[in-house]
Formats: C-alpha cells, sequence, structure tokens
C-alpha cells in the first residue's frame, strides 16, 4: 500500500514540475499576448475539462501508442503514460488559474520595468511572477490535486498493472470491484489526509505572502 | 532635446497626430482630461508604438528602440510602485553597473527618502510613494523624466512640497522632464514652456 501511494505522488510529483513550465508559457502566451489560432488554443487547453476522462486518455493512446505518431516513445502502459495522463488531465486547470493570475497583474508595473531597463525575463521572474504568485500555487496545488486524482485518461492509457501503473484511484477501484473493502477505505483515508494537506499548505503558502497589489 | 515629428497613434475616439520640439529643461503638456497627453508619453517611452512619424531624443531616432535601452525615466499616474518589493530594492531596480552609489545617494538625499527606505510599499503616503517612484526613475540616470500628473490623486497641502521636490530634480539633479497637467497653475510653478493639447493635437 506505501508503494502504490509513493508512486502515486511520485508521479504526480513528476507531472506537476512539467505542468508548471509549460503551463506558465501557456498562461503567459494567452494572458499577454494577441496572435492568430490563440482561441483555437484555448479551447484545446481546455478540452479535457469537459470531455470524459477515459475519451482523453482514448486519444492519448491513438497518439501514444505503437501505430500513433508518439509511438516510438514506446510509454503505453509503462509509468510514464501515468504521468502523460496527469499532465494531460490537470493542465488545463493550472492554465485557468495562472491564467487569470497573470491577467490581474497591472500591466502598468511591466511598462515601469521596461523603463527601468530590465529585460523581458526579468519583467516576467521579478514583476510578472511574483504579483501573480498566489494565483500559480493556486493553480499548482489544483494540478497537483488533479494528478493525484487522475483516474480515467489513466487506465485506458497506462492500464492497471500492480507495481508499475496502480495508483492510488486505480488502487481504490481494483480493491472495491474485489470486495477488499476495508483495504478500500484505508486508501481512502490516505487519499483525504494527502488532500488535506495539499490545501493546507496552500494555504500556509499565500497567506504568508503579502497581497501582490492590484 | 526631444523632438516628435507628425507622430500619429489612433486612439479609440480621435488619432493622435502630434509634431513639437522642445529644448527647454522642463516643459508642460497641458489639456484636458482624455485629450492623449499619457498616450504622448507612453510612446516618449517606447510604452506604446507610433503608427508613423519620428521620435527624437537628443538627436537620435528612438523609434525602434525598445523601452529599456531609451534611457527616459517614467513615473505614469497613480500606483506604481511594484508592491511586493521594499522601497529600496525598488530604488534599485533600475540601478545598473555603472551608476555610482554617489548619484543614488544624491537622489535620496534630494528627494529626503533615506527614512523609508527599509519600508514596504504599502506603508507609504501618496506623498512618499510620488517622491519613491521619482528617486526610482531618476537613479538610474535618465536623460528625460516623463512626469504624467504628478499630482493626482495627493491632497492640496501635499502639493506644494512635491512641487518643490521637482524643482529640486529640475535645478540640482538638471534632468530634463516634460511634466503632463490638467492644471495650468500647477505647471507654471515647474517649467518653462508649455504646450497645450487637444484631441490629440498640439494646439499652442
Amino acid at each position: 500500500m506505501t508503494s502504490i501511494v509513493v508512486f502515486t505522488l511520485w508521479c504526480a510529483a513528476i507531472s506537476t514540475a512539467i505542468v508548471i513550465p509549460i503551463g506558465l508559457a501557456i498562461s503567459w502566451a494567452l494572458a499577454r499576448l494577441r496572435w492568430p489560432g490563440k482561441s483555437i488554443v484555448e479551447t484545446i487547453v481546455a478540452l479535457p475539462l469537459v470531455m470524459p476522462p477515459v475519451a482523453t486518455g482514448l486519444i492519448l493512446l491513438k497518439l501514444f501508442g505503437r501505430r500513433g505518431p508518439f509511438g516510438f516513445l514506446e510509454v503505453v502502459f509503462t509509468w510514464r503514460a501515468v504521468v502523460i495522463a496527469m499532465i494531460a488531465m490537470s493542465t488545463p486547470l493550472f492554465v485557468r488559474s495562472a491564467r487569470v493570475a497573470l491577467e490581474e497583474v497591472n500591466v502598468r508595473y511591466e511598462h515601469v520595468a521596461r523603463t527601468l531597463g530590465a529585460s523581458e525575463a526579468r519583467v516576467f521572474f521579478a514583476i510578472t511572477l511574483p504579483l501573480a504568485f498566489r494565483g500559480i500555487i493556486a493553480g499548482t496545488v489544483l494540478a497537483l490535486a488533479r494528478a493525484i486524482g487522475e483516474f480515467g485518461a489513466t487506465i485506458v492509457v497506462a492500464g492497471n498493472i500492480p507495481g508499475r501503473t496502480t495508483t492510488l484511484s486505480l488502487a481504490i477501484f481494483d480493491r472495491i470491484q474485489l470486495g477488499k473493502d476495508s483495504e478500500a477505505y484505508r486508501l481512502l483515508v490516505i487519499s483525504v489526509i494527502i488532500a488535506f494537506v495539499a490545501l493546507w499548505i496552500n494555504e500556509a503558502i499565500v497567506r504568508r505572502r503579502p497581497n501582490a497589489g492590484p | 532635446m526631444l523632438a516628435l515629428d507628425r507622430v500619429r497613434l489612433p486612439l479609440a475616439h480621435f488619432e493622435l497626430d502630434v509634431s513639437f520640439e522642445t529644448k527647454a529643461r522642463a516643459t508642460g503638456i497641458f489639456g484636458p482630461s482624455g485629450s492623449g497627453k499619457t498616450s504622448i508619453l507612453e510612446l516618449i517611452a517606447g510604452i506604446r508604438r507610433p503608427e508613423s512619424g519620428r521620435i527624437v531624443i537628443d538627436d537620435v531616432v528612438v523609434n525602434d528602440v525598445p523601452a529599456r535601452k531609451r534611457a527616459v525615466g517614467y513615473v505614469p499616474q497613480g500606483e506604481s510602485l511594484f508592491p511586493h518589493m521594499t522601497v529600496e530594492r525598488n530604488i534599485r531596480f533600475g540601478v545598473r553597473d555603472h551608476q555610482t552609489e554617489n548619484f543614488i545617494q544624491r537622489v535620496v538625499q534630494v528627494l529626503e527618502i533615506a527614512p523609508l527606505m527599509r519600508r514596504g510599499v504599502g506603508a507609504l503616503s501618496g506623498g512618499e510613494a510620488k517622491r519613491v517612484a521619482l528617486a526610482r526613475a531618476l537613479v538610474t540616470s535618465p536623460r528625460l523624466l516623463l512626469l504624467d500628473e504628478p499630482l493626482a490623486g495627493l491632497d492640496r497641502p501635499l502639493h506644494a512640497r512635491v512641487i518643490d521636490f521637482l524643482i529640486r530634480v529640475r535645478d540640482e539633479l538638471r534632468v530634463p522632464m516634460l511634466y503632463v497637467s490638467h492644471d495650468p497653475a500647477e505647471l507654471q510653478q515647474v517649467v518653462s514652456e508649455t504646450m497645450v493639447i487637444e484631441r490629440g493635437t498640439v494646439v499652442g
């Protein structure tokens, strides 16, 4: 049981570590730039939020399956497929939160920073990012929680292979199917504790940080 | 020297079309709200790009020079201090290696900011925040200082004090300034020549 929890947290952590930079780049491009095809990208990014997770999993299976365009990566039914499913399902949540946070940063601060000689990278890392900190942390916690709880896409693209791709959610489902209710409840309690701790840490970080301004 | 030559920019209700040249140490731009004053400053600072025309600072056309390389200090209207930094970090944000500590200390002394340095931005009064914003722009040794309604939002009793600081910046630090205001009496105290702008065009 411990190994399932560790495996799930490990995969969710890797997924979130990948989602943050990718999601920040997408969020920044959506919040600050005008470009052709923006609305299409917005829709694609939001799709996993409204599509059945199993359908998203099927798309991933087609993309990463042996005959798919990314089949050469040979990730299907491995732990890497678990991470890919988590990324696909948690990126939209991160982007929604981070984009709003970035949009709320008054562009006046960025303009002034540029007139003070700051490069675009410095404007982003010294001004925009700290001012959007709360929303980005909230998005990170949401992404992590979504990754930990991921089920539908994972079971399609990674399967439920004990010791290889079984995550917390898959294990709970598995135990219920097998009638091992007490084990299922124990895993449930662990899930609740993880969710509680994640939200508590989020609150603590956000509260410690002074409001980043208008 | 600052010159704008047929600088055009479409705005919401009219087109900005501005030409002027000034060599004065302090030049005022007077006009009613919504006449395009702030847009002129943003064009000179490099925040906005003109549709056509030339912006010349010290004999160099700066149209294609990004804001960060223009060496133009900009103090926008309203709150502009970085709220997540202390006063000192705000002031040092634009400091580059070649700027001497002596000059920074001089600016801090002229604007009487030393006692504020460790404070958070949120703990400043309106007048203090204006002085810090001025200092932050000045320590970068700008070749031109742009002031957008520097007295806006300040109580009346504070006006004379901030004006006094602006005069000291003009006379002691000798930084050329372009001062935007909708109040002619305010401008008269600081600038030596004034342009009048209406609906995006210089009319006097």
